[in-house]
């Protein structure tokens, strides 16, 4: 509901310029990403160190010529086990979504898989805006470096396990099955969102009110089944034995297009010397939706609005709205002749605002190169806003997982 | 108005017929919703084991449909009685292919084709001479508009269509 909101305009809440160490390290070690740095103009924001922080990276990834997409390695292991392990690269780093998915392609190790009482085994269709992934359920230890979460249920992606070879068409007709690398654009994704499981509740009732997205695959063909909370596939960071109530991407301002742009994820809100809350804002999300709110233009796009490290630009509002045109064949991006500066306000379900300027360039020329990372690359959206990589940039982001004591303040909880 | 949340839908005011209509099985021809006749609105109720709401605007029929997982759905008569649009929200996408029917093919191979012009990931969005498709949001919520450009009913937006 567009709900003009005049009252609640940002007491621009300027942003405490936070301090950075600007200590670059090898950062905690484990996940052993051999990304550089090559150029561009990166500043600030960056360069944590600690046993809970990991390094990622904007580049052009697995697939070669991502755009705006940030990746991040793990070591994943038969749970159990210290020897058969393999570390994956590659894997993009998503808040918007939580749990660790695998292409079976990228997979070498015989994980464990998860069956039902039946013997049947457990396979998952989930949703992302752009498309469905499918495949098994199986268990693995997943470590960054000292962080591990043990025997966690993660999704392969593309298996060809009997029974769960081919999508059933009730996933399929959900839209585009994203199954290899050209379609994710990553060996994986490393979903480090609000939630702790990817679905919760919601697909463990045994009823028509079952979300739907947990199947259990008898020879005769896979049908939707509850899948119980703690089988479902889980965000990782909730598994530690530490460090476990959110994340905090740290990426560096980009002042211009750039080839690659190298930046951290440190584990723990408020749980260790280098991850306290302290003087950013705090934006609580609707529980239910995991949405905020934001005024664009003096509307307000009430919780329709959201941070999301998996979507590769800032997708936002319509031509109209906006005032850009679409480019003419890359028709999912703005296109304006010349960059566009605007200020928009987000609004927590905390009531907590603080407005921000951002300026969108033109798609065609911006994707017209080899530059990974974009720092002003955006596109429609019809009436709903996704702060999406580029928004990250320059910025500590701080993600809250739900229900848990992070700092000061109780996720699910976005803080910048 | 924007969205249709869960939990209590934003309903317009005026012109509201709202009818309840029970389960019982009406001819379920075989045309699905996008571009299809109004009488296939029923046969995507039945698929969603959806309650129906009707509600008469100026320029068309809205159906709002929601379903016992919390999906609701819209559709868009106009008054000759064709789906011109569809639109969508909740925790899950609803089934597109019954949503959309003889254009769930394109919408597919648009969505490639987006994919292959640039490496991305993020909303879906297909502007085609025939066919306009948004779906986006995130996991625990997704959102999303269908509708032929070609078929939108005299002074109606397509922005209505949500």
């Amino acid at each position: 509901m567009i709900r003009p909101l005049s009252a609640r305009l940002a007491n621009s809440l300027l942003l405490p310029a936070l301090a950075c160490t600007l200590l670059f390290s090898g950062c905690g070690g484990g996940a052993s990403t051999s990304t550089t740095t090559s150029g561009g103009s990166g500043s600030g924001g960056s360069g944590a160190s600690g046993a809970n922080v990991v390094s990622v990276a904007v580049n052009a990834g697995p697939s070669n010529f991502g755009t705006d997409l940030l990746y991040a390695s793990v070591t994943i292991c038969v749970p159990g086990s210290t020897s058969q392990c393999q570390t994956i690269d590659g894997l993009q780093v998503d808040t918007g979504s939580s749990g660790l998915r695998i292409l079976a392609s990228a997979l070498t190790l015989p994980l464990t898989q998860q069956m039902d009482s039946s013997g049947n085994t457990i396979a998952e269709c989930e949703e992302f805006a752009d498309g469905e992934t499918w495949g098994p359920v199986q268990v693995a230890d997943v470590s960054f470096g000292t962080e591990k979460a043990a025997s966690l249920p993660i999704q392969i992606i593309g298996s060809t396990a009997a029974n769960v070879a081919t999508p059933p068409a009730s996933c399929s007709n959900l839209g585009p099955i994203e199954d290899d690398l050209n379609s994710l654009e990553a060996n994986g994704i490393l979903g480090v969102g609000n939630f702790i499981q990817d679905c919760g509740e919601a697909c463990a009732i045994s009823s028509n009110q079952n979300a739907g997205l947990y199947y259990t695959c008898p020879t005769t063909g896979c049908v939707v089944t509850a899948e119980a909370v703690n089988n479902q596939v889980t965000n990782p960071v909730a598994f530690f034995a530490t460090d476990n109530n959110g994340v905090i991407l740290q990426l560096p301002s980009l002042s211009a297009p750039a080839a690659t742009l190298s930046g951290s994820m440190i584990f723990g809100i408020g749980t260790e010397s280098n991850n306290a809350l302290s003087g950013q804002t705090v934006y609580t999300l609707d529980p239910n939706t995991g949405n905020i709110s934001t005024t664009f233009k003096g509307t307000t796009y009430t919780d329709a609005a959201f941070l999301d490290s998996g979507s590769n630009g800032i997708y936002f509002l319509d031509a109209t709205t906006t005032g850009m045109p679409v480019c003419t064949d890359l028709n999912f991006l703005y296109c304006p002749t010349a960059t566009q500066n605007f200020s928009a306000t987000n609004i927590g379900a905390n009531g907590a605002t603080a407005s921000f300027n951002f300026s969108i360039g033109n798609g065609d020329t911006l994707t017209n190169n080899t530059d990974s990372a974009i720092p002003i690359l955006g596109g429609p959206n019809p009436q709903t806003i996704d702060w999406g990589l580029p928004f990250f940039f320059g910025r500590n982001v701080y993600v809250a997982i739900n229900g848990k004591t992070a700092g000061s303040a109780t996720g699910p909880y976005w803080a910048y | 108005m924007r969205r249709f949340s869960t939990r209590s839908f934003p309903l317009q005011t005026v012109f509201t017929l709202s009818v309840l209509v029970a389960a019982f099985a009406l001819p379920r021809p075989l045309s699905a919703s996008l571009g299809g006749d109004a009488t296939s609105v029923e046969s995507d109720r039945a698929k969603m084991q959806a309650s129906l709401q009707t509600t008469n605007k100026d320029r068309y029929t809205v159906h709002e449909m929601h379903s016992p997982n919390n999906v609701t759905v819209r559709e868009f008569v106009s008054p000759a009685g064709k789906v011109f649009g569809v639109a969508w929200q909740g925790p899950t996408r609803p089934d597109m292919q019954q949503l959309l029917g003889s254009y769930f093919d394109q919408f597919i191979q648009a969505a490639h084709t987006q994919k292959s012009q640039t490496k991305s990931r993020g909303p879906i969005s297909i502007n085609e001479p025939g066919l306009v498709v948004h779906s986006s949001g995130h996991q625990r919520y997704f959102v999303g508009q269908a509708y032929i450009p070609q078929m939108l009913p005299a002074n109606v937006q397509a922005q209505e269509i949500q």
